[in-house]
């Protein structure tokens, strides 16, 4: 079975439909989706700014991920959870919108870029715990963070519009092919 | 000139009409919108965790409004600059959105209570009380949320 064919079984099936159907659920659930940004990306924010050394430079970077990152993963499974849910609402359309799969794509970026991080902090943070700015590295995982998640949240929103949908022909081949897009010929 | 006149005039503005016409405009103005959220959401919390006794237990909630002020006063620039405009888009729309008047009433309130009453609180008392640190978290959380929450709701109405 096809990713595209798992969707398409998804779409049919009955809480499927009732969740794209119901008049309060999808928007209580979107909106539970977009509040956890404040705890999560605002969470995740924090300890960025700290790395890049532009906020609480007198407190130890150790001290900031281990008091703010417990309720970073909070939010983030509050966020996984909402977001799997308004995918499961409209999973064929979502699978084959151009913005979805560029959020996917930078969520794993910055989880990639998260996971670099940790590692390295278990090899040799006490040699930059306390740097108010810390060294290049520490402060690029920063950055890198920042970025990503900015386009996760601008493409994220960006989701919602029809432009690039496959049933919004024509499009040009690049669009389809990112989009996944089978267009009758 | 009724209420209501105003917020029809309102959305004949330069920045109303413009903002209507473009296909691209409004979405890419509420996407930054969303992340002036994200920045009111962390310059709020580190505080107002602390408040609750559930994050920087070492610090003073003193040093840690000072360090996230900027950003708070950046992210809320963030959300004025790119609000203000997403209402004139569909002023009218705004006048009979019940979300719309709840998410402006808890906005007033949340500005006031955190300008007023929250930071005054922190910085001038030497020590804040335990359970009146919390009120104040709490209160913030609570009213922050709600203006989240009823701007969401402005798109479903």
């Amino acid at each position: 079975m096809s990713l595209m064919q798992f969707c398409e079984w998804l779409a049919r099936t009955e809480w499927s439909i009732a969740l794209h159907e119901s008049l309060y659920m999808y928007p209580l659930v979107e909106t539970t989706h977009v509040l956890s940004i404040m705890l999560f990306v605002g969470t995740v924010l924090f300890v960025d700014l700290r790395l890049v050394g532009w906020v609480f430079r007198d407190v130890p970077i150790s001290e900031v991920t281990s008091r703010l990152l417990p309720w970073t993963v909070v939010g983030f499974v509050i966020m996984v959870t909402t977001g799997a849910l308004l995918f499961y609402a409209i999973p064929v359309r979502t699978f084959t919108s151009v913005f979805f799969r560029v959020k996917v794509g930078m969520l794993v970026v910055a989880g990639i870029n998260a996971l670099l991080f940790h590692r390295r902090v278990q090899r040799d943070r006490s040699s930059w715990d306390r740097d108010p700015v810390p060294p290049r590295r520490i402060r690029l995982a920063g950055a890198v963070s920042l970025v990503s998640w900015t386009v996760v949240i601008v493409t994220g929103r960006m989701i919602a519009y029809n432009w690039f949908d496959c049933d919004n022909q024509p499009q040009t081949d690049f669009i389809n092919w990112v989009a996944g897009c089978v267009v009758g010929g | 000139m009724t209420l209501y006149d105003v917020f029809d005039r309102l959305e004949l503005t330069f920045v109303g009409q413009t903002m209507a016409d473009s296909i691209w405009l409004f979405p890419v103005v509420e996407a930054v919108h969303l992340l002036g959220l994200a920045g009111l959401g962390g310059a709020v919390l580190v505080v107002d965790l602390r408040l609750l006794g559930l994050a920087f237990p070492d610090r003073e909630a003193r040093y840690l409004l000072a360090e996230s002020r900027p950003w708070f006063l950046g992210a809320i620039a963030t959300l004025f600059a790119t609000g203000i405009p997403l209402f004139l888009s569909e002023a009218v729309k705004c006048y009979w959105s019940q979300a719309f008047w709840v998410k402006m009433g808890a906005l007033a309130l949340a500005l006031l209570f955190t300008w007023s009453v929250r930071n005054r609180r922190i910085r001038d008392s030497r020590e804040l009380g335990v359970g009146r640190a919390r009120l104040l978290g709490g209160s913030s959380i609570a009213l922050w949320t709600t203006v989240a929450a009823a701007g969401r709701w402005i798109g479903f109405s």
